[in-house]
C-alpha cells in the first residue's frame, strides 16, 4: 500500500499539474474568447451613484447609437474609492467634484479634451466661472470652477485658468437645504437655525454622510450666530471642534429622532412622521410627495449647500471605448438627456439643448419659477405638481444664485472624521 | 485545545510509514483556500495598519500612529474616549443579546427536544424557528420600523387602550429596538447548536435521575446543563462575533445614533483611511479572540464534537 502510493503519486500529481494548467489555459482561452469580439459592439462601464444612472437615458442612448451602457452603481464614498482602487474597473465615472480633490492627484483621471466635446462652450457659467446670470455664488467649499480645469491632458493638477482639459463635464447639480413637513410644523421656517431648535426636541435629523454632514451643521452654526466660518468647506481643527460639540450638545439633548446615511431612509423618516426637519435632498423631497404627504424643500435666508457631479474618463481608457464614452458624453449635453434631468428636479449642464427638448409649460415651472399651467408629471407619468403649484426655490437664478458654500473635501479630513465618528459615538 | 498527543509530539511526519505525499495534496486545496482567502488577508490588514495614509493614498512605512489615534484621550482621565466608549455601548450589546437568546434559546430547543415527542413534530417546529431566515436581515430589520414606531402599531394600540397619552418615544431608535433587532435576527443561532447537544443527550439519564430523587430543576442544572455545554459555547460564540461585527443593525435600528466598533471601521473605509481602519480591526480581532479564547476554557469544543 505504502510502496503503490510511492510510486505513483510523482506521477498523478504531475499529471494533475498538467491537466490542471491545461484547464487553466482553458479557462483564460474561454475568458479571451469575447474580448476579441466585443470590439464590433461598444459596452461601457459605467460607474456612479444610482442617481442619475436611470434604464431609460441607457435605451435611448443605445437606440440612438449603438452604444451600450452597464450601469456600476455604488455610494458616493465609493464611487471614489473605486476611481483611487481600482481605476481599470470602469470606462466612464460619474463622479461629485468635491471627490476630485482626492482622485486627480493619483493620475487616474484623464483631462477632457473640451474640442471633443461639441457643447462645451455652452456649459452653464456657474461651472465655468462661478456666475449665475451674471452675479458670483458663494465658492466656499470645493466649487466647480475651482477643480474643473486641468493643467494639460494628463495633468495631475488643477489649472487656475480655463484651458483646453476639463477634469470632469457635468451632469447633474443642485442646491439641497432643509426638508419639512409643512403640515405637522405649521409655520413658516426660513433658517438654518431651526434645525437644532428645541421645539424640534426629537424630531429632527441630519445626514451621516461626514463631509455632507458637516457642511449642513455649519450652516446651522452660523445661521445661530455661534462663530462665522472664513470657509465652511475648509475649516480648522478649532472649527471642527466647535461644531461637532454644537452637535454632540444638540443630541444629548435628544434634538435628533435619527440620522440617516441612504436616500430611501430620508424619505422613510419624513413620510413615517418620526422626523418633521432634516437635511434632505431633493428627489427624496419629490418621493415623499408621490406618497400624497406634504413636504417641502424649504429655501432658507442663509442660502444652499450646492453639489455637482459629472463625468470623467479613466487615464488607461483608449481606441474604440475611449470614441464611444466622447459619443456618450456629447450625447448627454445634447438635451434628451438633459431634459429628462431637468423635469425630475435637477439641473443640467446644458440649459439650452435641455429646453429644446422640453414642452414651453414645463421649462416655466421647472427652470423659471413660473405657476404650473397644467400638471406637472415627472419621466416615469407621476404627478409631482398639480395645475397653479409652484417650485419650491422659485427659478433657476433664485435657486442657483442662493448658493452659500458646495459639498467639500477639506484638508483636515482624517481629523473631521475622527471627530465625526465622536459625534456618532456620544 | 492543544492537549498534545503522543504520535504528533514523538514521530516526524515525513518518517513516518503511511505518510507519504499523498495526505499533503488532500489537504492542499482547503489549506489554499484558507491561505488565500483568509490568511494572507488578515496579513495584510495586520501590515497595512502599521502604514501612513494621506487623502488618497496609503504610505508604506512602519508606525504606531493608527493605534495611537484609536486611543487618542483614552489615557488622559476626564470622560471617557470615543474607542472605549464605543467598545462598552458593544459589549453591553454583547452581553444582553447574549444573555437573552441563551435564555429564549435554551428554553426553544428545551422544548423541542423533551416536550415534543415524535420526530415528525419536532423536525416541523424546528424548521419553522428557520422561517424568519427566508428573507433578508434587512428586510427584518426594516419591519420593526411600522411596528414601533412614532404613529406604529404598538403605540397606536396603547393609546386606543389608554395606556399612554403621548406616543412611547424609546420603542424605536434608542438600545430598546436595537437589543430587540440582535435577539430577533441571532436566536436561531442559540437554538441549532443546544437542540443539536439536547439530541444527543441518552434519555436513560433523565430517568436515572427521576428514579435516584431528583427534581426537575435539579436535572435540568445537573444534567442537562452540563450535557449541553457545548451548544451552548457553540452558540455564544456565533452570537457574540456577529454582534460584536455588527454596524448594520445598530445602525438601522439605533437611527444612526448608537456607535458601533463595525461602524467606525465602516466610516474610516469610505473615506480611505484604511491603517486607520486596519488597526480598528486587528483591536477587535484582539478583543473577540479573548472572548472566544475565554469560552473555549470553559470546555474542550474539539474533545466534545
Amino acid at each position: 500500500m505504502t510502496d503503490s502510493v510511492k510510486e505513483t503519486t510523482p506521477a498523478a500529481t504531475s499529471l494533475q499539474r498538467r491537466t490542471m494548467l491545461k484547464g487553466t489555459a482553458g479557462i483564460l482561452a474561454a475568458g479571451m474568447f469575447p474580448a476579441v469580439h466585443a470590439d464590433e459592439k461598444i459596452v461601457l462601464r459605467y460607474l456612479g451613484t444610482a442617481v442619475n444612472q436611470d434604464k431609460e437615458i441607457a435605451d435611448k442612448f443605445k437606440a440612438d447609437t449603438g452604444i451600450e451602457i452597464q450601469y456600476v452603481a455604488v455610494t458616493t464614498d465609493d464611487v471614489t474609492k473605486r476611481a483611487i482602487t481600482a481605476p481599470n474597473s470602469f470606462d466612464l465615472i460619474d463622479s461629485e467634484y468635491f471627490s476630485l480633490k482626492n482622485i486627480v492627484p493619483t493620475g487616474n483621471l484623464k483631462g477632457i479634451d473640451t474640442k471633443r466635446i461639441k457643447n462645451a462652450d455652452k456649459i452653464t457659467t456657474l461651472f465655468t466661472t462661478g456666475m449665475v446670470a451674471g452675479k458670483a455664488v458663494g465658492d466656499q467649499g470645493t466649487a466647480p470652477k475651482k477643480v474643473i480645469y486641468l493643467e494639460g491632458e494628463h495633468s495631475k493638477k488643477f489649472a487656475s485658468a480655463p484651458t483646453q482639459f476639463m477634469s470632469l463635464i457635468p451632469t447633474v447639480y443642485n442646491a439641497d437645504t432643509l426638508g419639512i413637513r409643512p403640515d405637522l410644523i405649521k409655520r413658516p421656517i426660513s433658517s438654518w437655525a431651526e434645525l437644532l431648535n428645541p421645539e424640534f426636541k426629537g424630531k429632527a435629523a441630519i445626514l451621516n454622510i461626514p463631509s455632507i454632514g458637516i457642511m449642513d451643521a455649519a450652516m446651522v452654526v452660523e445661521a445661530m450666530g455661534i462663530h462665522k466660518y472664513k470657509d465652511k468647506g475648509n475649516m480648522t481643527k478649532a472649527e471642527i471642534d466647535l461644531t461637532i460639540k454644537t452637535l454632540i450638545d444638540a443630541k444629548k439633548a435628544g434634538q435628533f429622532r435619527s440620522l440617516w446615511k441612504d436616500f430611501n431612509e430620508s424619505v422613510n423618516l419624513m413620510a413615517s412622521g418620526e422626523v418633521v426637519i432634516q437635511s434632505m435632498w431633493s428627489p427624496a423631497v419629490t418621493a415623499v410627495r408621490t406618497k400624497g404627504i406634504a413636504c417641502t424643500f424649504q429655501p432658507l435666508k442663509e442660502g444652499y449647500r450646492a453639489w455637482a457631479s459629472g463625468f470623467g474618463l479613466p487615464a488607461t481608457l483608449k481606441g474604440k471605448k475611449l470614441d464611444g464614452a466622447y459619443e456618450f458624453i456629447n450625447w448627454f449635453l445634447d438635451g434628451w438627456a438633459g431634459a429628462y434631468l431637468n423635469r425630475q428636479g435637477y439641473y443640467s449642464a446644458v440649459l439650452d439643448t435641455a429646453k429644446s427638448k422640453m414642452e414651453a409649460y414645463e421649462w416655466a415651472y421647472w427652470m423659471e419659477g413660473k405657476p404650473a399651467t397644467q400638471d406637472i408629471k415627472s419621466p416615469h407619468g407621476d404627478v409631482l405638481a398639480k395645475k397653479g403649484e409652484v417650485r419650491d426655490g422659485g427659478s433657476y437664478e433664485t435657486r442657483m444664485g442662493g448658493i452659500a458654500c458646495w459639498n467639500a473635501v477639506m484638508d483636515e479630513n482624517a481629523y473631521m472624521v475622527q471627530k465625526w465618528n465622536e459625534f456618532v459615538a456620544a | 485545545m492543544n492537549t498534545p498527543t503522543p504520535r504528533s509530539s514523538t514521530s516526524v511526519p515525513s518518517a513516518s510509514p503511511g505518510r507519504g505525499i499523498a495526505p499533503w495534496w488532500q489537504a492542499l486545496p482547503l489549506a489554499t483556500v484558507f491561505a488565500l482567502f483568509f490568511l494572507i488577508p488578515l496579513g495584510l490588514v495586520l501590515m497595512v495598519s502599521f502604514w501612513n495614509y494621506d487623502q488618497y493614498q496609503m504610505i508604506p512605512d512602519f508606525s504606531l500612529q493608527n493605534y495611537l489615534a484609536v486611543f487618542d484621550g483614552c489615557f488622559s482621565g476626564g470622560d471617557l474616549c470615543v474607542t472605549l466608549k464605543t467598545y462598552l455601548s458593544t459589549l453591553k450589546f454583547c452581553f444582553l443579546v447574549w444573555l437573552i437568546t441563551l435564555v429564549v434559546g435554551f428554553t426553544v430547543s428545551y422544548f423541542l427536544a423533551f416536550y415534543v415527542r415524535s420526530t415528525g413534530m419536532q423536525v416541523v417546529l424546528f424548521v419553522l424557528c428557520t422561517i424568519p431566515f427566508w428573507t433578508s436581515n434587512v428586510i427584518r430589520m426594516i419591519a420593526w420600523v411600522p411596528l414601533l414606531g412614532r404613529n406604529g402599531l404598538v403605540n397606536d394600540v396603547l393609546f386606543k387602550l389608554g395606556m399612554v397619552d403621548q406616543p412611547i418615544e424609546w420603542l424605536l431608535f434608542s438600545s430598546f429596538s436595537v437589543t430587540l433587532a440582535f435577539v430577533h435576527l441571532f436566536t436561531t443561532f442559540m437554538i441549532v447548536p443546544i437542540f443539536n447537544s439536547m439530541m444527543r443527550i441518552d434519555r436513560r439519564l433523565l430517568e436515572a435521575a427521576a428514579d435516584g430523587g431528583a427534581s426537575a430543576w435539579q436535572t435540568l442544572w445537573n444534567v442537562i446543563v452540563p450535557l449541553c455545554r457545548t451548544g451552548i459555547i457553540i452558540g455564544s460564540i456565533f452570537v457574540i462575533t456577529i454582534v460584536m461585527g455588527d454596524f448594520v443593525t445598530v445602525g438601522v435600528m439605533g437611527g444612526q445614533q448608537i456607535a458601533s466598533v463595525g461602524k467606525i471601521i465602516q466610516t474610516q473605509t469610505s473615506y480611505l483611511q484604511f491603517p486607520l481602519a486596519a488597526a480598528n480591526a486587528v483591536i477587535l480581532l484582539a478583543v473577540v479572540l479573548m472572548i472566544i479564547w475565554g469560552l473555549t476554557r470553559m470546555v474542550d469544543i474539539r474533545k466534545e464534537l
